[in-house]
């Protein structure tokens, strides 16, 4: 029932983000709120990130001779897997329920009503400009959060093996291939997608009062999680294809 | 004297136009088993303030939702100016609605801008309504002078008292002088002192600029002050009719148990 509904919200979104008049202050707001308002978060997460999947893969590969394989190691799988999809998660937390919340509050004390009654469109000042948002920002949240990862990566690399930042990077960027990043770009679009498409769907269909609100902000959360996996599947299987990865 | 003065105005009002701006035609509306408004009719007449009354629950709130849109009607007619907007586009719609002001129960007021920024809001997509000369600063500012609060021009709506959020969602809904005014329980959640402020401004609303006006409330006081004409909603029927000396002389149980608060 609810997926045929977030369908049909889906076709909504596209067909009304290409129809005059375009809200670009809006979106401009919302895509700094959201990329601004993400960055400490994704920025710490990320370092962290680096820091210890450094520190547990070290002992192991130093076991087989193979330290010096590490930036690489670590280049691939924070670029491909690890960062979009725990960037992604992040802002689902963060951004996703924000949206769901705010959205759902607008809802309860008939702000959205009222926009329709002015005869504003509601759908496409509150929804196309978030969801636009989100898909834009992800992505540029997820190459931030890369970058980040990398660089406590190689801090601690620095640290124990004395390895210089030319050194490590260059291994890193060598070790890349289109077929790394271009899929990894790609699926963070649609899981900027589904944050934003998820997050507005669960509040502008708030129901409930302001009980409503806290159960729009929390399914919205576990609903884009669920659909995260979903689609990192699907780009992993589609990459596959065209990259035999 | 004032009783008498009343009345004329009254039949000045009644004689300046017999022209319906709004009627609503055997209107049907149930959720599941629940028939909210069984076979509702009802006639909003040219610069006339109409109170519907009823209990909580008793689809009130419903009917008004229908009136603009904001729900599907099951079945029946609704006649706004004359466009049945039940089989109005979206597009027909919206520019009807311009003409049609809504004060919500709850003010409604959007909370993430300012009060010059919730005036501006509904502009954005009328300005032609208005004549392309249009100067927005000056329609807020009048709007804002007409409801008293010309100084709240900056301040975000929480740092409102709820008869200020009252009064700016009013100014708000006049902005785009409407020719109807839809109110949704105009005065509930209020003081009595703030509740007869805003009982005020809508008469001298009315005066000022000839509106046609829809009071939904449960309010005695609001209807005894406010209403040339009322109905009583009871179950989801058009149960009575008449002006509120009409009805408050009624000997019928159900319509004596609203004069009774």
């Amino acid at each position: 029932m609810e997926i045929g509904e977030l369908t049909y919200f889906t076709i909504r979104f596209f067909k009304e983000v290409f129809r005059r008049p375009y809200e670009f202050k809006e979106f401009l707001r919302q895509c700094y709120s959201i990329g601004n308002r993400s960055l400490l978060l994704v920025g710490i997460t990320g370092f962290i990130i680096g820091l210890v999947l450094t520190l547990q893969t070290r002992p192991t590969l130093m076991e087989f001779g193979a330290v010096s394989w590490m930036p690489s190691m670590v280049g691939i799988s924070i670029v491909r897997e690890i960062g979009p999809m725990i960037t992604a998660l992040v802002c689902a937390g963060k951004i996703g329920s924000g949206i769901g919340a705010e959205l759902g509050s607008m809802r309860v004390t008939e702000q959205i009503d009222a926009m329709e009654v002015s005869g504003t469109n509601p759908f496409k000042y509150l929804v196309v400009t978030r969801v636009m948002a989100t898909t834009l920002m992800i992505p540029l949240l997820v190459i931030f959060g890369d970058a980040i990862a990398l660089y406590g990566s190689y801090l601690v690399e620095h640290l124990k093996g004395d390895v210089s930042f030319a050194l490590y990077f260059n291994q890193v960027f060598d070790s890349l291939e289109f077929g790394d990043i271009v899929p990894a770009t790609v699926k963070s679009f649609f899981f900027g997608l589904a944050i934003g498409l998820v997050g507005c769907f669960k509040g502008y269909y708030c129901k409930k009062g302001t009980a409503g609100v806290g159960i729009a902000a929390n399914s919205a959360v576990v609903f884009t999680s669920l659909l995260l996996f979903i689609i990192d599947f699907i780009a992993v299987f589609v990459a596959d294809i065209f990259y035999d990865l | 004297m004032k009783k008498q003065q009343a009345i004329l105005e009254k039949d000045k009002k009644k004689e300046s136009s017999e022209e319906v701006v709004l009627e609503l035609q055997d209107l049907n509306k149930s959720f599941d088993d629940n028939h909210v408004l069984k076979h509702f009719s009802m006639k909003l007449y040219k610069g006339e303030n109409l109170v519907v009354m009823g209990k909580s629950g008793s689809g009130k709130s419903v009917m008004i939702k229908c009136l603009v849109g904001l729900m599907e009607a099951d079945s029946g007619k609704i006649i706004v100016m004359h466009h049945d907007i039940t089989s109005l586009n979206q597009e027909s719609l919206d520019i009807l609605r311009a003409d049609i002001g809504f004060l919500f129960q709850g003010s409604a007021l959007y909370d993430s801008m300012t009060v010059r920024e919730n005036l501006e809001f509904p502009l954005r997509h009328h300005y032609k309504k208005l004549g392309k000369n249009v100067n927005t600063e000056t329609l807020v500012i009048e709007a804002l002078k007409n409801v008293g609060l010309a100084h709240t021009l900056d301040l975000m709506p929480a740092e409102l008292s709820g008869g200020m959020q009252r009064r700016v969602a009013l100014a708000r809904t006049l902005i785009l002088q409407p020719k109807i005014i839809l109110y949704d329980e105009p005065t509930s959640g209020l003081d009595p002192i703030t509740a007869k402020e805003i009982i005020i401004l809508m008469q001298d609303i009315q005066k000022k600029y000839n509106t046609s006006s829809l009071i939904i409330t449960h309010d005695v006081d609001c209807a005894r002050v406010i209403a040339d004409r009322m109905i009583l909603l009871i179950d989801g029927t058009n149960y009575a009719e008449g002006t509120f000396e009409e009805l408050s002389a009624s000997k019928d149980p159900k319509v004596k148990a609203f004069f009774k608060q």
